[in-house]
């Protein structure tokens, strides 16, 4: 171990995250009531013992330390709150347990995983318990009261069973099961009544197993569910161990249960004997998937039962096909005919493809690169007597050798088994190795696994970039160019991912420039939307020519500016107006207004109102509306929409009357169809009156006259008409319309009176030729 | 017509690829909503759906189709699936339905399918509606719908109004996503040219959007080489003059919606309408639809001739050759006999009309407008028609072409053309004028304002660009059209040298009867000869438009098919005249054109996209 501790580790808390992860030990804390004025130090190391980070602890006082499942520190305090700190003590986050807690002070504290997540679980000092299942989904569960206790439990842990969280505790003899709503008492099967008291528990790495330890050295091994005992055993130690932990391998079924004092070492399982080793040093267990994981201030060793292709490999005097190929290979080496003697052993059997597949297998168990190969090179051997062996197996393995080699190295401190690897996943591999801020390595290793770009490499890149723009040292140019001189235009980097957390950490500036290398102006809106660069964001939205996202911008906008200067903004961004425009007149009109008002767009205000008068189901308020648009329009000096608007008021209020005159229906005819309605029903007058009161010009009020009068079939009007005065229309029109209403001997009255060059036209309309 | 013509024509891509990719898509999102249901359909997705499947297929679990209306629905099913497009209106139109049944206490599942995509706005309006959270969304991206063989419509007629008069941009996206599906199936485009600032925004989105997803293009054999783009403020003179083509003249006449066409009793002569799918499968409309109207009775005339002579055949055939000519001729015989017909009561019907609107005063008044003589006159012809309230439509339509003409009217004629018209036809139509102004269809000459004053005025807001006002600006002083001068420097009025052979066309001018050379296909004609914008620099400044011209890296060699097969993507809508041009030019040099609008428009469609009412 590198870490070269000078503090016992009794004197420290201690927390060591499975699957090789990192050590976070608190010094000091035990002798702050010794010298108030020293704070305790929190030091995180890799596995190997390195030096991650260090910082002098100033809350307050800490019960318990833990990992995360994505290996964020947990301090949880005497006041219930959390602490989350991330492998480098950079402080991310907190949390409070509750109320409850506060009061009452945690006594003990677990950190536990389940599928669910990371939980924590507390013992107040009321004797209660309280359970978060899921630090990143914060429930709290307090558990129900245990009847009679008076005191805190000898021992207790965090089950989980059929996805549920429970916890089960003992105090004397007795075993209580605490779940969401009751407690009960339980006795484990097979337990000797004189066991005694009990006074450790372990539950395994799965939850599927549970060992409890009893003051008369008793040690009880079953399954968790407390429905089958799987073993027991008599230790006579009486004291309790300091810790006790399940030694196993998934999927074997030797289970065996690690115990530790403060010099011995028990290894106890299904039978009688116990191996014993003798500790040099104060140590500290870390369950893992696999085995045991023993800590000292020297040293850091893995304890586990050997797996079975080992097993059969190296045992003394083995004659298992793996073993007898790696001594054919080695006989081979040495050029030595005996090394085909091995091999038709083997092949005799017919095993070989099954020594094959044992070297391959027990390769990935070893941690010694030299005996890896060795066993390599024999399956490497072995192979070319086979025909058609499957090379992925072997090819698979030396990569991941060669993963696990690279990562195992003091240097990186990530002392992962085999089976932890597969278990874990390449990549959440990569996830902590991205944690550790081990970019090269973790670009190499995609590489070298050719993993696609925008899961690997890219995926990384990015990661370099978001922790590159937090190095305030730098200049944000500096750090802007690096990161574009890396990054290039590699498929899958989100500039705007990168300025995000550019913006979070405080640097906006950093984080425009950075933008300016997004491709995708859409991808730029929402963070300069978040940097309330709203006009920025405006016009990087309109670029994109997608309005939807102009839509957003627009409506973030109105809600985060005052409306005056909403609309300001708007009115020099006429994609942008026009939009917001077209989307008011559907659904706000009055907004409408405002928009041109602020504008003093009086013209855009008349048309509004006359608009908005086609509405009014009364005249007097459309009326009203229209004496509205007749000011705006003579404000737009549109005298033109002014005048024409005051003749369609006088037109209205006419027509009202008319309509109560005659009771007959003039409302919204044009002017033409009124005064042609009324020559219709024969009002000559009060038509002639409207053709002087709305200067209708001449040659409309002869058309309209004449095509009114045929259709009325009123001949006898219009010949006194056409007599009136000289034809402003000439008199062709006459001929025509009679014409059309097959009415010849009229039409030829007119026919003489056609001006000399449409005359013949005329005749022959009336068929006098 | 056929003599000028070149063989090698290239044959159209085959689009039927586009049917089933969208076909496929809706039944997969219909499955999406597992169960019976029933489905609402937006009246304007009801055309283009039947174009693409038929009832089995929308029948798919289910129960009944309803029309999403302004009228409540009364459905009893568990399950609702709107079909719609991304509108406000019908977005509230389904927040009613969901409100309306949660005050009844009534729960039930409903999904929203939009065509061709959802807009963020509809979430906002679900949303403030209080219903966001009770519905589920999905995209039909139906963007294009293959109307003929070489026609590929986005249905989108709205696209006109909300881009060129509202200013609103949202439909550029759909516009650059069906290119992006074209360049797919058909591409890659290894040319393209485009002009107007919506043509511009439209490539540079579909460009990131192929850049985005980095499609593998490459090994495939294109079969579009080329892409030309342009915004239809580029030429509002060509789609504001009456059609005389004989496709024209019946979508003016009787509205070809969706490549079909209702033919009323006056054509049919019987007393019901018959609906006719107008495509190049019918083998006499094909013939006809490109030809001058005037050749189209004698055509048809002389096609009954050939026909009767077919049926004749049969005297004097012996049993055997009877037997024959029953089972393969016949039923392709009557087939042709009964389409003649229905055509030539289309142009009878359509002679009627036209002739009782004095349509030879008008189309001379139109033609004199485009020379630009006897402006007086055709001003007082103008004025006529409004008095004599012959059609809204028409009037506008006339009064915008003397302004676009004209570079804007004269104030007196100004105020009193507009004065007449709200006499005619209603004072609501004072916002009409005010949208023709904004969109610069319908303008004032500003006094004292010469010609190259506004153009450094226009030029100097080009390089403004910074301000941002440019919107607006364009809006309000909008294209001054120059029309005059560039008529004059692209030669679009045919000089005259003795009667114009509408049989036998020289030129694309025998659209418009051999007055008139479309700007729109001019434009093309030009850019596609000279590959590229040189030389026309001078139109280009009259144009004011803004310009591109793109080579890709991969240019095949001019030869291949794909390099004679150009896309003429028209934004705001293309009409039926522009498209006979195209053709014909086609057949002249050897190209194909396959035309991609945002709709197939007409003067009247776009005039009344401008029309407020008081709805």
């Amino acid at each position: 171990m590198e870490w070269g501790l000078r503090e016992e580790l009794r004197d420290c808390l201690v927390a060591a995250a499975p699957y090789g992860g990192p050590i976070a030990l608190l010094r000091n804390c035990a002798r702050r009531e010794k010298s108030p004025g020293a704070r305790p130090l929190l030091d995180t190391f890799s596995a190997s013992g390195l030096l991650l980070a260090s910082i002098p602890w100033k809350s307050g006082q800490v019960v318990q330390l833990g990992w995360t499942a994505s290996e964020d520190l947990l301090c949880i305090q005497e006041d219930g709150t959390v602490l989350i700190y991330n492998l480098f003590c950079e402080f991310k986050r907190h949390f409070s347990m509750g109320n409850e807690v506060l009061q009452n002070h945690v006594l003990e504290a677990k950190v536990f995983h389940t599928e669910y997540g990371t939980g924590v679980a507390i013992l107040t000092g009321a004797h209660r318990f309280s359970l978060a299942t899921n630090i990143d989904d914060l429930k709290l569960r307090r558990m129900p009261e245990v009847p009679g206790l008076q005191k805190p439990p000898s021992c207790w842990a965090v089950l989980s069973q059929d996805r549920v969280t429970i916890v089960l505790l003992a105090v004397g003899q007795d075993l209580y099961l605490l779940d969401n709503t009751s407690c009960s008492v339980v006795t484990p099967p097979g337990m000797s009544p004189s066991a005694g008291a009990y006074l450790q528990m372990a539950v395994s790495f799965n939850y599927r197993c549970l060992a409890l330890f009893t003051d008369t050295g008793y040690i009880w091994m079953g399954l968790a569910t407390l429905k089958e005992k799987l073993c027991e055993f008599n230790s006579s130690i009486r004291s309790p161990p300091k810790q006790m932990v399940w030694c196993m391998r998934p999927r074997s079924r030797q289970r065996a249960v690690v115990m530790a004092w403060d010099r011995q070492l028990m290894v106890v399982g299904n039978s009688t004997e116990c191996i014993q080793f003798v500790l040099d040093e104060d140590s500290y267990l870390v369950p893992e998937l696999d085995g045991v994981r023993i800590l000292s201030r020297t040293s850091h060793e893995f304890l586990h039962e050997i797996p079975e292709a080992s097993q059969e490999i190296f045992k003394i005097a083995s004659m298992a096909p793996g073993a007898l190929l790696l001594e054919a290979q080695k006989e081979y080496e040495k050029e030595s005919q005996k090394a085909d003697e091995y091999l038709r052993e083997i092949k005799d059997q017919k095993l070989l493809p099954e020594a094959v597949s044992q070297c391959i297998e027990a390769a990935g168990y070893e941690h010694e690169p030299e005996t890896q190969k060795s066993l390599l090179r024999a399956a490497s051997f072995g192979k070319c007597f086979i025909d058609k062996f499957p090379p992925e197996s072997f090819v698979r393995m030396c990569q991941d050798l060669r993963v696990l080699n690279a990562i195992r190295d003091y240097q990186i401190g990530i002392p992962l088994t085999f089976t932890q690897y597969k278990r874990l996943t390449i990549e959440v591999l990569l996830d902590r190795l991205v944690l550790r801020r081990l970019y090269p390595l973790a670009i190499r290793i995609c590489e070298y696994l050719r993993l696609s770009e925008i899961q690997g490499v890219s995926r990384i890149l990015a990661h370099w970039a978001c922790y590159k723009v937090q190095q305030k040292d730098k200049s944000d140019e500096e750090v802007a160019y690096a990161i574009n001189q890396k990054l290039g235009d590699t498929p899958g980097i989100s500039y705007s991912e990168i300025a995000a957390r550019a913006y979070d950490c405080g640097r906006p500036e950093l984080a425009i420039k950075l933008l300016e290398y997004e491709p995708r102006s859409g991808e730029q809106v929402p963070l300069l939307l978040k940097m309330k660069r709203s006009k920025l964001a405006l016009s990087k939205a309109i670029e994109s020519g997608d309005t939807d996202l102009v839509y957003t911008v627009v409506l973030h906008l109105k809600n985060e500016l005052n409306r005056g200067t909403f609309f300001m903004t708007l009115q020099n961004q006429p994609v942008a107006l026009s939009l917001y425009r077209q989307f008011c007149k559907h659904q706000e009109r009055e907004t409408l207004k405002d928009l041109y008002n602020q504008d003093d767009n009086h013209q855009e205000l008349g048309n509004f109102h006359v608009h908005s008068s086609y509405s009014e189901k009364r005249i007097e308020g459309r009326v009203g509306a229209l004496q509205n648009a007749v000011d705006e329009y003579y404000k737009a000096k549109n005298e033109f929409a002014a005048k024409a608007t005051e003749d369609q008021i006088k037109l209205l209020r006419l027509q009202r009357h008319l309509q109560e005159d005659f009771d007959k229906p003039y409302l919204d005819l044009s002017l033409h169809d009124t005064v042609s309605t009324l020559i219709l029903d024969g009002h000559h007058k009060k038509a002639e009156q409207l053709y002087r009161d709305f200067k209708i010009p001449d040659k409309r009020y002869w058309w309209l006259k004449i095509n009114a009068l045929a259709t009325r079939g009123d001949w006898e009007e219009m010949e006194k008409f056409s007599k009136s005065k000289k034809s402003p229309i000439g008199y062709l029109p006459f001929v025509e319309i009679a014409v059309k209403h097959h009415n010849r001997y009229e039409a030829k009255k007119y026919a003489p009176r056609v001006m000399p060059e449409q005359r013949v036209k005329a005749f022959i309309l009336v068929g006098c030729v | 017509m056929a003599s000028t013509a070149r063989r090698d024509v290239p044959e159209p891509p085959d689009f039927g690829i586009l049917k089933r990719l969208a076909r496929d898509q809706l039944i997969y999102l219909l499955e999406q909503l597992p169960g019976r249901k029933d489905l609402f359909i937006e009246a304007d997705l009801m055309s283009p759906l039947d174009r693409i499947a038929n009832v089995s297929i929308l029948k798919h679990e289910v129960d009944k189709l309803y029309k999403v209306e302004s009228r409540p629905a009364l459905s009893t099913s568990d399950q609702l699936c709107f079909l719609v497009r991304p509108r406000v209106k019908t977005m509230k139109y389904i927040a009613d339905i969901v409100n309306a049944d949660k005050m009844s206490g009534r729960s039930r599942k409903y999904k929203i399918i939009f065509s061709p995509q959802k807009f963020y706005a509809c979430e906002m309006v679900l949303e403030e509606e209080g219903v966001f959270g009770d519905v589920t969304c999905d995209e039909w991206s139906f963007y294009l719908l293959p109307l003929d063989e070489d026609i590929i419509s986005m249905e989108l007629p709205e696209f006109f109004r909300d881009y060129f008069l509202e200013g609103d941009h949202r439909w550029i996206n759909s516009v650059a996503r069906a290119l992006q599906l074209l360049n797919s199936l058909y591409g890659p485009f290894s040319r393209a040219y485009g002009i107007g600032r919506c043509a511009k925004m439209c490539y540079e989105l579909w460009r990131e959007l192929e850049e985005e997803s980095e499609g593998d293009s490459q090994g495939r054999k294109p079969e579009i080489g080329n892409i030309f783009l342009m915004d239809r403020d580029t030429d509002y003179v060509t789609a504001l003059c009456s059609q005389m083509v004989y496709e024209g003249l019946v979508d003016d006449t009787f509205r070809i919606k969706c490549g079909s066409v209702d033919f009323g009793p006056e054509v049919t002569s019987s007393d019901k309408s018959i609906k006719v799918l107008l495509n190049a499968q019918d083998k006499v409309f094909s013939q006809i639809r490109n030809e001058h109207f005037s050749s189209v009775f004698g055509f048809l005339s002389q096609k009954s001739r050939n026909l009767q002579a077919q049926y004749d055949r049969r005297r004097g055939m012996d049993i055997k050759q009877m037997k024959n000519f029953v089972s393969q001729e016949l039923k392709g015989l009557k087939q042709e006999h009964r389409l003649l017909s229905l055509h030539i009561g289309a142009c009878e019907s359509i002679m009627k009309k036209k002739t009782k609107q004095d349509f030879q005063e008008m189309i001379k008044a139109e033609h004199s407008l485009l020379e630009g003589f006897d402006i007086r006159e055709s001003t007082s012809f103008i004025e006529e028609h409004i008095d004599r309230q012959v059609s809204p439509i028409e009037s506008l339509r006339l009064m915008c072409l003397l302004s676009i003409t004209e570079n804007g009217l004269n104030p007196k004629d100004y105020r009193s053309l507009k004065t007449q018209y709200l006499q005619s036809y209603g004072p609501e139509h004072l916002l009409t004028f005010h949208n023709l102004k904004r969109i610069g269809l319908l303008t004032e000459q500003a006094a004292g304002e010469t010609l190259t004053a506004v153009e450094s005025r226009v030029s100097k807001l080009v390089t403004d660009r910074a301000a941002g006002k440019i919107t607006d600006a364009f809006n309000s002083l909008a294209r001054k059209s120059n029309f005059r001068a560039i008529s004059k420097k692209l030669g679009l009025i045919p000089r005259l040298d003795g009667e114009y052979d509408l049989k036998m066309p020289r030129d694309m001018a025998y659209v418009f009867s051999g007055a008139y050379t479309p700007l729109s296909c001019k434009i093309i004609e030009q850019v596609l000869e000279r590959r590229g914008w040189q030389g026309l620099e001078e139109v280009l400044r009259l144009l004011n438009g803004t310009e591109f011209s793109e080579a890709g890296a991969a240019e095949a060699s001019p030869g291949r098919d794909s390099q004679r097969t150009v896309l003429a993507v028209f934004l705001g809508g293309c009409t039926c005249s522009e498209m006979a041009a195209l053709r014909f030019l086609g057949r002249e040099r050897g190209c194909r054109f396959i035309f991609l609008t945002t709709a197939v428009t007409s003067s009247g469609r776009l005039m009344e996209a401008m029309a407020e009412t008081r709805a």
